[in-house]
């Protein structure tokens, strides 16, 4: 017994008291305390201690901080298996706790490609052996990530897959896209896909446009985003499947999502953090870990999204974890690898949309907890009683510079090296265990 | 006998209640021909019946080649593989060269819908159409219906659940229309790939879940799932099929106690149906088998026979 750390299952209740309580899942927003007993939420709010503190309770005394449900992340690529000395499922899941994540979502594109049950199989178990948050796997759409078959979305359901996903890559061919939906609408599964046309979109390396051709650099058109999305979006239409718009970056996109919701179709978007916080300026002399995919937009573009983030229109915000090795990014900007890490920097960012006013912390949350928890059907994004105790506890005003050295990520390719962040968490917890503080 | 106002066979669609159970009572008493040991008639003695298979099909082919044979006609088989449609002979050209041998009948397979129809306008016989692509095979729906009525004692107001591939199923096209003409309630069970669209607006229900499609059904009609169709296009793969369509013992309790299981043949055992159900007290594919060459009889006769059809020289 004396092992077991207050809060989680089989210690001691622990109570963190005198703390903001945000949970986007109630509404709630109010000083209060978070009572945590066997792992599970007691009560969280102004009236969580109501009934006075549980016997032998240890007290956390949080003045000055706030509570929010952790942080669900339904977009991280991850090494394992494969590319481990990118990133395992463990590093990954120390760099998501340091960032306020309690449940990530793995894509796929592994090597070999989880398209198969006995991969999900791997990826969970190895998330539940070693990884200190709740790691999730996407499934593989078609097998080996082709786009030619679709994958065993059944099997792979009943094995624990959250989602169907081809990665990176897009689906081309409309009728592999329309059988697949139309497959997995019987399995109720959610298909999130990123959408860039093969030919528009070829060889391009950053947004098409005035600054690319100052850089000389191949541009990629917005239609290369736009087209092959509203297609994705006729097709979810025709077939009623759950489609989930995972990385758009235009305002156009959000209008074709909008659209498509009046219609009736049954879909959702995401944005990447870094579309919401950076801009193609950013690039600045080919710099490659600003090379992303979409690749980043212009000023205007960004605070479109940003306000459609804050009205819903855009439903969440995944940090698009991508861990690339010096291998893949020490390379002249055509020739080097789309992606950057985000695991550890997401809450941070995106607490720049609070301070500058554009993004209530209310609806911050929820795109970054309880709305992708709803959207996947995961059990989280919520503080409610009885809820398994996965929350981050924050310092909204403390400011921090990030420090390459401190990275968790094995893999070093932030965009925000050196950026000035105001607001940093300070506890994670997943299943009323510690797993992340910030202060040691 | 009644009137059969009908020259050819090209569908279940335009038949009626009445011209449908002419077929089976007389298929009926085919049976029992077959059954003696002296099988030959001769009805249709000095007739020729020539069976057209663009589509390779030996036991549709052999099935009709017996009820010819049994009905004391001259039969010729005319298979696409010895044949000049190799050598880029139209459809329209073989049959009007078959016609000027004047055969009285035509049995007809042809991978495209609407071929059978098409022969039926330019030759001087009369025409069975054994199958037209992913439209029609009525020989099938008549030989299932009378499978089910000689076990049942009748078709009407029975559930029949239609499993599989129906989609790409001329058999499941023509035992919808049959057995809804015969007030059968029809349900379809498959994956949304494997459905036609509009497929609710054709009087089934439709179920994407075995366990609810098959329960309280009276009869469990399988469909093949042809092989290029398994790896992923339609469905992800044999193994996740099985797992959620093939039938096996355990869906097959949802059924009504001693529903019949049916499959047109050939079967992928372990793809849409478990051996040990295909095998099993319930099957009666066997039984389909011998009601194919009495319903084919029936229908040939018919056709020659009756009043406006009549034996030509």
């Amino acid at each position: 017994m004396t092992d077991i750390a207050s809060g989680a299952k089989g210690g001691r209740p622990l109570a963190l008291t005198n703390l903001r309580v945000i949970d986007p899942s109630r509404n709630l927003d109010e000083t209060g305390a978070v009572l945590i007993e066997d792992g599970r939420i007691l009560a969280a709010g102004r009236d969580a201690l109501n009934q006075g503190l549980p016997e032998g309770a240890q007290t956390r005394d949080c003045s000055g901080l706030l509570a929010v449900p952790g942080l669900v992340d339904t977009r991280v690529f991850v090494g394992e298996p494969g590319a481990e000395h990118r990133e395992t499922i463990a590093s990954a899941a120390r760099a998501a706790a340091a960032g306020g994540i309690t449940s990530f979502v793995a894509m796929p594109d592994t090597d070999p490609v989880i398209d198969d049950v006995a991969l999900v199989e791997f990826v969970l178990k190895t998330g539940r052996d070693k990884a200190v948050v709740n790691v999730h796997a996407a499934a593989a759409l078609t097998k080996g990530l082709h786009g030619e078959e679709m994958t065993e979305f059944g099997l792979l359901s009943e094995a624990g897959a959250v989602c169907f996903t081809n990665g990176r890559e897009p689906v081309h061919d409309t009728l592999v896209l329309r059988r697949a939906m139309t497959y997995a609408r019987h399995f109720d599964a959610v298909i999130a896909l990123e959408t860039r046309d093969r030919y528009l979109g070829a060889g391009g390396v950053m947004n098409e446009g005035l600054l690319a051709s100052w850089l000389g650099l191949s541009g990629i058109p917005r239609e290369a985003e736009i087209i092959p999305l509203e297609r994705d979006l006729r097709i979810a239409t025709l077939t009623k499947a759950r489609y989930h718009a995972a990385k758009i970056s235009l305002p156009e996109s959000v209008e074709a999502i909008s659209a498509a919701k009046a219609r009736g179709a049954n879909v959702s978007a995401g944005i990447s953090i870094n579309h919401v916080t950076l801009n193609e300026n950013d690039i600045g002399e080919y710099r490659t870990f600003f090379k992303v995919s979409p690749p980043l937009r212009g000023e205007d573009d960004r605070r479109a999204m940003v306000q459609a983030l804050a009205s819903g229109e855009i439903d969440l915000i995944s940090s698009s974890h991508d861990p690339q090795d010096v291998d893949t990014k020490r390379l002249p900007f055509a020739d080097a690898a789309d992606g950057a890490i985000g695991l550890e920097t997401m809450l941070a960012a995106a607490l720049r949309l609070h301070h500058s006013g554009e993004v209530p912390l209310m609806r911050l949350i929820d795109a970054l907890s309880t709305r992708p928890a709803r959207i996947f059907g995961l059990e989280a994004g919520t503080l409610a009683p009885g809820a398994r105790a996965d929350l981050a506890v924050i310092d909204l005003e403390e400011p921090w510079v990030v420090a390459r050295e401190h990275l968790l990520s094995r893999s070093k390719n932030t965009p925000f090296e050196n950026a000035r962040f105001t607001g940093r968490v300070v506890e994670t917890y997943v299943g009323g265990k510690r797993v992340h503080d910030g202060r040691a | 006998m009644s009137h059969f106002p009908h020259r050819h066979l090209l569908g279940i669609k335009g038949l009626t209640e009445p011209e449908i159970t002419l077929l089976l009572d007389k298929a009926d008493e085919a049976v029992q021909i077959s059954r003696r040991r002296e099988k030959k008639t001769s009805t249709l003695r000095g007739l020729t019946q020539i069976n057209l298979f663009f589509e390779a099909s030996t036991r549709t082919q052999s099935s009709f080649e017996l009820a010819g044979k049994r009905l004391g006609a001259d039969v010729m088989n005319m298979s696409v593989g010895n044949s000049s449609v190799k050598k880029g002979e139209t459809l329209i050209d073989t049959a009007m060269t078959l016609n000027a041998m004047h055969p009285d009948v035509l049995v007809v397979r042809h991978s495209s819908a609407g071929a059978a129809a098409l022969l039926a306008q330019k030759v001087s016989c009369s025409v069975v159409n054994a199958g037209d692509g992913q439209h029609e095979h009525p020989t099938q729906a008549l030989l299932d219906a009378l499978t089910i009525r000689r076990a049942r004692g009748k078709l009407s107001r029975i559930i029949v659940a239609i499993c599989g591939d129906v989609l790409h199923s001329r058999v499941a096209r023509s035992n919808i229309l049959l057995l809804n003409r015969m007030g059968a309630r029809v349900r379809v069970v498959a994956p949304p790939t494997l459905l036609p669209s509009g497929i609710a607006d054709m009087s089934v229900e439709v179920f994407h879940s075995m366990e609810e499609g098959l329960k309280d059904a009276d009869v469990v009609m399988m469909l093949r799932l042809q092989r290029e169709r398994m790896a992923g296009s339609f469905v992800p793969s044999v193994r996740e099929y099985f797992r959620y369509y093939g039938l096996d013992a355990e869906k097959l309790k949802a059924a009504k106690e001693g529903a019949l299981v049916m499959h047109p043949g050939p079967m992928n055992r372990g793809v849409e149906i478990a051996s040990e159900i295909a095998d099993g007290p319930q099957s009666v594919i066997e039984d389909q088998v011998e009601m194919g060459v009495a319903v084919r009889m029936a229908v040939m006769e018919t056709l020659l026979l009756s009043e406006n059809g009549g034996p030509r020289t």
